[in-house]
C-alpha cells in the first residue's frame, strides 16, 4: 500500500530517501540482533533457573541418573529415562519421515505434473497446519490400536506409536524444504544430463538430488528439530513410564513431555522446578549441537557444490 | 523454525502461484477459528453474564483451578451457580490438584480444587509467599479401581493393589484372572488421585513400578482401560461408566453409601482451598456449594454429597 507514496518521495527528495535508507538499515540490523540476544537470553534464563538443581543434585547425576521419581521421598531426578525415550521417539520419527519425505519431494519436484502437483503441494502445506493435539487424538484412535495388535504389545501407548505420529508431523517440513531445494537446481544441469543420454530417473538420482543434497540435508535437520521438540503428541501417545526403554515398543517418557507435564505442578523456585529447567538446558544443548553439526555439514556441502 | 518454513514458502509462492497462498491462508484461518470455537465451548458456558443482574445481585469473578477428578463437578457448579447469579463469572480449569495449589500459591487463582489434602510443605511455601491456605471440604469421593470389561477379576485386597502398583505382582493369574501381564495405568504426579494412591496404597516408602504408564487425565485412563484387556487403572467415582468394569476393594463396592459411611477403603474428601477464609463473592460461592442446591450437583455428577 505504501509503495506508491514511497516512490514519489524517492523521486522527489533524494536526501530524504537516503535518510530513510539509513533508518531502515539500522532497523533491520536491530532485528538481526534481536534473534541473537533472545537466544542468549534464553540460555542465560535456563542456566539461572537450573543453578539450584545443578548445585543440589549435580548435572552429572541428573544426566546419567537412571530413576525419575520427582515426588517421592527422597526425590530421584535421573534424566536417562527421558533422554532415551526422546531418542527412540525421534529416531523412529526420522527413520520414517526422512526416506518418505525425500522420496515424496523428489516425485513432486521431478515427476509430478500439472494439477496433481498443485493439489499435492497444497495438501502437504496444509498438513503442517494441523494442530498437534489433533494428530495426537488421531494417533490414540487409529495408530495405537494398530501398533498394539501388530506387535502384540501390552498397550499401544509406546515410543513407536508416538514416533510414527511425530514422523507424520515432520513430513511437511521435510517435503516442503527438500522440494524447494530440488526446484532450485538449475534447468541447465537437467538438460545437460538428458543431453548426454541419461534417462529422467538417472538424471534425478545422479544429478538433481546430489546437487540439492545440502538443501535436503537441511530439510531433514529441520524435521529432526521438529521431532525432538514435539510435546503434545508424545504426552498423549508415548505412555510416559519411568522405564529406560531398550526398544521402541515400550512405554517411554521424553524430555519435552516430562517438562510439560510437571512444570505446572511444581512450586516456583523449588528443587523440582529447578531440575525441570536443568532438563530444559540439556534439551537446549542437544538441539543446539544438532543445529551446529547440521550447519557445519551444510557449509562443507556448499563449498563442494559452490551453491 | 516453523516461521522460516512458511516464509520461504510464501516467498516462492508469491512468485509462482499466489492463488494458493490465499487458499492456504483461508484454510489456516478457518482452522484456527475452529480451534478457538472449540476452546470457547469448553469455558464460555460458565459465564451466564448476559442476564440482567437482579436488584442486589452478586457481581464479580471467581477463578477455580486444580483437580482433574473434580473438574466436571466444578464446571457443573459454575454453571448452576451462574443460572441464579448471572453477575458472577466463575471460570474453571483442570490440570491436577498440584497445579491448582501451585496456582493458588502463585496467587493466579481464587480457589484450588484438590482431591487430596494440602501437603505441609505446600502450606509452608504458601506462608513464605504470603498465602494462608484454608481448606473447605466440599464433597466426598471414592477412588475406584477399574479393569477391562473382559477381565474376570472382581475383587482385590488393598494389600494386593499396593503390590500390583509397586510392580511386585505382575500377572493377572496371581489375582485369579487370566495368564496375562498387568498393564499399569496411573495419573501423572500432578494428580491428587496419584498423591492419594501414593499415601494410601503404594505407601510412603514404596514407589510406583517403573513400567507404569502415566496418563494426563482421568478420561485417558478410562479410554485406555476400555480398550486394553489387561489394563488396570484408578479413577474418581464420577468417571464410572459402562465401558469399564469397577472391581471391589477388600470386598467393598465403591458407591455413595460405602464412601459416606467410610466402609469403602479408598474414600477421600474433595477440597476447595482458598487464600484465607473466603469472603464476599467467594464466601457466597462456597456457601452455595455447601447448600442443598450445591450438594445436589455433587450427587448428579456421580460424586458423594457431604450429607445424605
Amino acid at each position: 500500500m505504501t509503495r506508491p507514496s514511497n516512490e514519489t518521495a524517492r523521486r522527489g527528495r533524494p536526501g530524504l530517501s537516503r535518510a530513510a535508507d539509513a533508518v531502515v538499515r539500522r532497523l533491520i540490523a536491530l532485528c538481526a540482533w534481536v534473534a541473537i540476544v533472545v537466544l542468549g537470553a534464553i540460555f542465560a534464563f535456563l542456566i539461572v533457573n537450573a543453578l539450584k538443581a545443578i548445585r543440589e543434585v549435580g548435572l552429572g547425576g541428573m544426566i546419567a541418573g537412571t530413576d525419575w521419581y520427582p515426588t517421592s521421598e527422597p526425590p530421584l531426578f535421573g534424566f536417562l529415562p527421558s533422554e532415551v525415550g526422546s531418542l527412540w521417539v525421534t529416531g523412529v520419527a526420522l527413520l520414517l519421515a526422512v526416506p518418505i519425505g525425500i522420496a515424496a519431494s523428489v516425485y513432486l519436484s521431478e515427476f509430478a505434473k500439472g494439477r496433481f502437483k498443485d493439489i499435492a503441494k497444497s495438501v502437504v502445506e496444509f498438513m503442517a497446519a494441523v494442530p498437534s493435539v489433533v494428530l495426537g487424538l488421531l494417533g490414540l484412535a487409529f495408530v495405537a490400536p494398530v501398533v498394539n495388535s501388530v506387535f502384540h504389545l501390552q498397550s499401544g501407548l509406546s515410543a513407536l506409536t508416538a514416533g510414527i505420529v511425530v514422523g507424520a508431523m515432520s513430513l511437511p517440513t521435510i517435503i516442503s524444504i527438500s522440494e524447494d531445494a530440488l526446484y532450485s537446481v538449475p534447468k541447465e544441469l537437467r538438460q545437460g544430463s538428458l543431453a548426454l543420454g541419461n534417462t529422467n530417473w538417472q538424471t534425478t538420482y545422479k544429478v538433481v538430488v546430489p546437487a540439492a543434497s545440502s538443501g535436503i540435508f537441511a530439510a531433514s535437520m529441520l524435521g529432526l528439530g521438529r521431532a525432538i521438540g514435539e510435546t503434545m503428541v508424545v504426552l498423549m501417545l508415548a505412555g510416559n513410564s519411568g522405564l529406560i526403554p531398550n526398544s521402541p515398543l515400550l512405554a517411554a517418557r521424553t524430555m519435552t513431555g516430562t517438562i510439560a507435564q510437571e512444570m505446572g505442578e511444581v512450586v516456583r523456585g523449588g528443587q523440582h522446578y529447578s531440575v525441570l529447567f536443568a532438563m530444559g538446558l540439556v534439551l537446549f544443548a542437544i538441539t543446539f549441537a544438532i543445529n551446529l553439526a547440521a550447519d557445519m555439514v551444510l557449509e562443507r556441502q556448499r563449498k563442494k557444490w559452490r551453491r | 523454525m516453523f516461521a522460516k518454513v512458511s516464509n520461504d514458502y510464501e516467498e516462492e509462492l508469491h512468485v509462482k502461484v499466489s492463488k494458493r497462498v490465499a487458499l492456504s491462508l483461508v484454510a489456516v484461518a478457518a482452522l484456527s477459528a475452529f480451534a478457538l470455537a472449540g476452546c470457547g465451548t469448553k469455558s464460555s458456558d460458565t459465564s451466564g453474564t448476559t442476564g440482567k443482574p437482579a436488584a442486589e445481585a452478586l457481581t464479580g469473578s471467581v477463578s477455580v483451578s486444580g483437580s482433574d477428578t473434580m473438574v466436571n463437578l466444578a464446571q457443573a457448579w459454575a454453571e448452576e451457580f451462574g443460572k441464579t447469579n448471572p453477575g458472577v463469572m466463575v471460570s474453571v480449569k483442570g490440570g491436577g490438584s498440584g497445579n491448582g495449589i501451585a496456582a493458588l500459591l502463585n496467587k493466579t487463582v481464587d480457589f484450588a480444587d484438590a482431591s487430596r489434602d494440602i501437603k505441609p510443605e505446600e502450606i509452608e511455601q504458601g506462608k513464605a509467599a504470603g498465602v494462608d491456605a484454608v481448606t473447605t471440604v466440599v464433597a466426598k469421593d471414592g477412588v475406584v479401581i477399574i479393569v477391562n470389561t473382559a477381565n474376570k477379576v472382581t475383587d482385590i485386597s488393598k494389600d494386593d493393589l499396593g503390590k500390583v502398583y509397586r510392580g511386585e505382582i505382575m500377572n493377572w493369574k496371581d489375582l485369579g484372572g487370566a495368564d496375562a501381564p498387568i498393564v499399569l495405568l496411573s495419573r501423572d504426579s500432578s494428580s491428587g488421585t496419584y498423591g492419594f494412591m501414593v499415601d494410601e496404597v503404594i505407601g510412603k516408602e514404596g514407589k510406583f513400578a517403573k513400567a507404569t504408564r502415566n496418563l494426563q487425565s482421568t478420561q485417558a485412563i478410562v479410554d485406555e482401560v476400555s480398550k486394553n484387556a489387561n489394563g488396570i487403572g484408578y479413577i474418581g467415582l464420577g468417571y464410572e461408566n459402562a465401558t469399564i468394569k469397577p472391581i471391589d476393594v477388600d470386598g467393598q463396592t465403591a458407591s455413595v453409601d460405602t464412601v459416606l459411611d467410610g466402609s469403602y477403603p479408598l474414600s477421600r474428601p474433595l477440597n476447595m482451598i482458598s487464600d484465607g477464609e473466603p469472603a464476599g463473592v467467594f464466601k457466597a460461592y462456597v456457601d452455595w456449594i455447601l447448600s442443598p442446591a450445591g450438594q445436589k450437583v455433587v450427587a448428579d455428577q456421580g460424586f458423594v454429597p457431604l450429607t445424605k
